[in-house]
């Protein structure tokens, strides 16, 4: 499924996406992953690190970011480049989770190599978690 | 931490192959809602030989390259004080199940910061054939007090 570029515009949200992140997303992605860091599973030890409790694998934030990018793509081969800094944790609450919140929106469009860069706001609360988290896109 | 450690390159990693059942695991654990991840029968259809990796799998293999680093004895870096500061992939073309991928680390940068230290470590990974796949670049802060 290709996107016809003319029909984009700069500024346009093309994807939003909400994660309801839970403790057992986070053993389900430290076994996928393989980043077994205590932190991501023992309170004991997150706290004693200074930290408010267990938090998200920041892979595992930029992993699930990119997905309302790729259901409006229809297709994980056409992310041709992906980028974030993780500039604030998300603490995943043992009852109450954390619900990540995404929204995909076009930064800039390159009509020779019919390519976009999709920017995306990754929040928590009122917290953005991930900063320049950009995606840049084949829409052949 | 060793300033020494930029421009290193170190040891290809043992190859890793790409399997469907770990596609299917880790496309799970990321949410993924994409047929393409999960489903042969409409990878195919895309034109894919296999299942189409989600994005930010490289990390998987990207593994083997930071442990190499961590282990490295003269670099002086305590894992109990790194945060994972950044983190990009750029693709040649998507992973595949079948693939068998190889992983070769470059140091490419360390600098000191306020009593941090921040070390980014490139990982090109290349398929059997030594065509290149995807580099997975990562930026660790390793914090002071270590």
């Amino acid at each position: 499924m290709s996107i016809d570029i003319s029909t984009l515009e700069i500024g346009q949200v093309v994807a939003e996406r909400q994660f309801a992140l839970t403790r057992g997303s986070l053993v389900r992605y430290a076994g996928a992953s393989g980043d077994f860091n205590d932190i991501h599973y023992r309170d004991d030890v997150a706290i004693s690190v200074g930290l408010p409790g267990v938090l998200a694998h920041g892979m595992l934030t930029m992993g699930v970011a990119v997905q309302p990018v790729v259901d409006w793509l229809g297709d994980p081969g056409k992310v041709l480049d992906y980028g974030a800094r993780f500039t604030r944790p998300v603490p995943v609450d043992a009852t109450e989770g954390a619900l990540v919140v995404v929204s995909a929106k076009i930064g800039t469009l390159d009509d020779e190599a019919n390519t976009a860069r999709v920017d995306l706001t990754v929040t928590f609360g009122e917290t953005t978690v991930l900063g320049k988290a950009q995606v840049r896109v084949s829409l052949a | 931490m060793n300033p020494d450690l930029q421009g290193r390159v170190f040891p290809p990693t043992e190859p890793y192959l790409v399997g469907r059942e770990k596609i299917r695991e880790f496309a799970r654990a990321v949410y993924s809602a994409s047929p393409l991840t999960t489903d042969v029968a409409a990878a195919r259809a895309a034109g894919y030989d296999d299942l189409v990796a989600p994005p930010t799998f490289p990390v998987v293999v990207q593994e083997a390259t930071l442990q190499q680093l961590l282990a490295e004895p003269d670099a002086g870096i305590d894992f109990s004080h790194v945060v994972h500061g950044e983190q990009r992939f750029s693709y040649t073309r998507p992973i595949v199940a079948g693939d068998e991928l190889t992983a070769t680390l470059t140091v490419s940068s360390v600098k000191s910061l306020g009593g941090n230290s921040m070390v980014t470590a490139e990982s090109s990974i290349v398929d059997a054939t030594g065509a290149h796949v995807v580099t997975a670049i990562s930026t660790l802060v390793v914090r002071g007090d270590a």
